[in-house]
């Protein structure tokens, strides 16, 4: 293993902003795992951690085929995680937004540069990445229905769902997106939680990159042998449920239940007297792939989204 | 008229709703024409507070002048103004990164949608922006190259220092202004002064901009003062960024709109813990200077001017 710093930045009372990266192996360029870019991104953070241990292990013990580089930053962005603020801690700017970077631009776009300088040339690129609304994912992997991905890689994660996500003109300026410009092929791995740490979903995407690598003939890695296959489907297909009123938001399912047409999902509580405003339906048979966390909700608000 | 644009009721005993003033003629409107004044899209820009108020003054002192159809929007982001906040609060979104937004979609998607419904149509839209709360800018009109041909003619009228003609950029598709300029609606977009401040002078210069573009219009008879001719500029090697070589603390050295000659000093990045001065900020051309930092702490690259070259505004 070689600890090497990516990118520094020179705070004036701070000290340095060091992106830091692990190398494993020797040789091409072959993967490349990228944890938080935000900072309050601790599961993703969690998850490299588990992973730079697993390597340390699999190089340790000679796991890992000669002729293959593997990079993992944990950490684009420790200045906003060390202050719990989710963008960059001066201009509230948010370096998944400023990809492919510019050297001689502002501080995210140079820090944007200076990962992507290091990252851009791997033939795979995994980022742990969060959602913009507070909630809990059923684990999967996604990836841009234009680019350089393929749902026949993505089933090596042996993750339990693939999810196709139709391009927008905000994802242009994303890590994922400019990765695949630069002719890598990218995927965005989602586990249960964003600001808490899930163990077992960490270890289920830590597995899931074994799987992946070993499929690839990267690590050697023994699996229980049973492949399970992965449900794939596009962003579009799944079934947002609404709320219609603003209150607090009383789940009665967990991410992962089945749920019969007409299940009871959730209540919508008046903050002021208990009564409950509104109550949520499952419209159709599926599992809840998706759910608000937050204790109040908004109206209008998609708080479950089901497959 | 204060009518609401769109309303949504907030979890804990609060409606939050987007409210805009009609000004118009007594009796029948019809065929009139309609310029819509925004602001406030980013919580922490203030200077169109002032531009919308003094525009409604101005009118109701003469209003038999009045020949058409006035709809001022002071608070596109009334959560965001009221906690000085750049986004919409809660949400840590950039409301100005969601449009046309989507009337099926989230509360910050529905005022998006609600907000769009409600200007488009309008014969001429002003969207008034303050930079952030780092730079001060030049009053000034910023066009996408897209939508150059129809915009710029309007934008000369508008009694702005400077017009600039910017690149398309994708990630810029769902802004406010691309989002009615792409469907019809013209929508000049002016940035000026500073955010969390009001500069009156920038503010009255450009509510008379706004009077003149209602002359040319139909909607105004009364007299207008004269406005000036601006600065155009159409390509993008006419602009130098001044970026922070290092962090520390910008001194400027020279004032806002200042022509300077290549290696004048703009200002000096120090260190107060240890007295050192970290970096001198030059100007690497013959120009002015139309945007300053005017937040002083700086990061390697940190945005701490920009200059237009002399050529531009020299010929």
């Amino acid at each position: 293993m070689k600890k090497k710093i990516v990118y520094e930045l020179k705070g004036l009372y701070r000290d340095s902003l060091r992106v830091t990266g692990y190398e494993f192996g020797k040789g091409k360029k072959s993967i490349c795992i990228v944890g938080t870019m935000r900072g309050n991104e601790v599961q993703q953070l969690y998850c490299c951690s588990q992973l730079v241990k697993k390597f340390k292990q699999l190089e340790e013990e000679g796991r890992i085929t000669s002729g293959h580089k593997i990079l993992i930053i944990p950490s684009c962005n420790p200045y906003s995680i060390n202050i719990q603020k989710r963008f960059w801690p001066i201009d509230n700017t948010d370096i998944n937004r400023m990809f492919p970077g510019y050297d001689l631009g502002e501080t995210t776009q140079r820090i944007a540069d200076g990962v992507f300088q290091a990252i851009k040339d791997y033939k795979y690129g995994i980022q742990f990445t969060s959602f913009y609304m507070p909630g809990e994912f059923i684990p999967h992997v996604r990836m841009m229905d234009e680019g350089y991905s393929t749902v026949e890689d993505a089933l090596k994660f042996e993750m339990p769902y693939v999810v196709r996500r139709k391009v927008r003109p905000y994802d242009t300026a994303t890590l994922n997106y400019n990765w695949q410009v630069w002719e890598t092929q990218a995927f965005s791995f989602y586990t249960t939680s964003t600001t808490t740490i899930d163990r077992r979903s960490a270890g289920q995407s830590v597995l899931s990159i074994m799987k992946f690598l070993s499929a690839l003939g990267i690590v050697k890695y023994q699996s229980s042998g049973r492949v399970q296959q992965s449900i794939v489907f596009d962003d579009t297909e799944l079934v947002s449920v609404r709320t219609a009123k603003s209150g607090i938001f009383e789940p009665l399912v967990k991410v992962g239940d089945e749920v019969g047409e007409g299940t009871p999902l959730a209540n919508i509580v008046n903050p002021y007297d208990g009564e409950i405003m509104e109550t949520l339906y499952a419209p159709l048979e599926s599992k809840v792939f998706f759910m608000h966390t937050d204790p109040l909700t908004y109206a209008n608000t998609a708080v479950f989204k089901l497959i | 008229m204060i009518k609401t644009v769109a309303s949504v009721a907030l979890p804990v005993d609060e409606v939050l709703a987007i409210k805009k003033r009609r000004i118009c003629p007594e009796g029948k409107t019809k065929g009139m024409k309609r310029i819509s004044v925004v602001t406030g899209i980013h919580g922490d820009e203030l200077e169109g507070q002032y531009v919308c108020y003094e525009v409604g003054r101005r009118i109701e002192a003469q209003m038999d002048k009045l020949k058409g159809i006035v709809d001022i929007y002071p608070a596109m982001n009334p959560l965001g103004i009221d906690s000085i906040t750049r986004g919409i609060p809660a949400f840590d979104l950039d409301m100005n990164r969601l449009f046309p937004g989507n009337i099926e979609g989230n509360m910050t998607e529905y005022l998006a949608a609600e907000i769009m419904k409600d200007v488009s149509g309008s014969d001429l839209v002003v969207d008034i922006h303050a930079s952030n709360i780092y730079l001060t800018e030049i009053p000034q009109i910023r066009i996408n190259e897209l939508h150059e041909d129809f915009l710029v003619p309007v934008a000369k009228q508008a009694n702005v220092d400077f017009v600039w003609v910017h690149g398309a950029s994708t990630v810029l598709e769902s802004t406010f202004a691309y989002s009615l300029n792409s469907t019809g609606t013209p929508c000049l977009v002016v940035e000026m002064g500073v955010g969390m401040r009001i500069t009156k002078a920038y503010g009255d210069q450009m509510v008379d901009g706004i009077f003149n573009m209602m002359k040319e219009m139909g909607i105004w008879e009364g007299d207008v003062n004269p406005v000036r001719e601006p600065i155009i500029s159409k390509d993008w090697q006419d602009v130098s960024y001044l970026n922070a070589s290092v962090g520390g603390l910008f001194v400027p050295h020279v004032n806002h709109w200042v022509k300077l000659k290549e290696g004048d000093l703009i200002g000096e990045i120090i260190n107060p813990l240890t007295g050192q001065v970290l970096e001198s900020v030059t100007s690497p051309v013959d120009g002015i200077l139309f945007t300053i930092r005017d937040y002083p702490i700086v990061d390697e690259g940190s945005l701490v001017g920009r200059l237009l070259r002399k050529e531009v505004y020299e010929g």
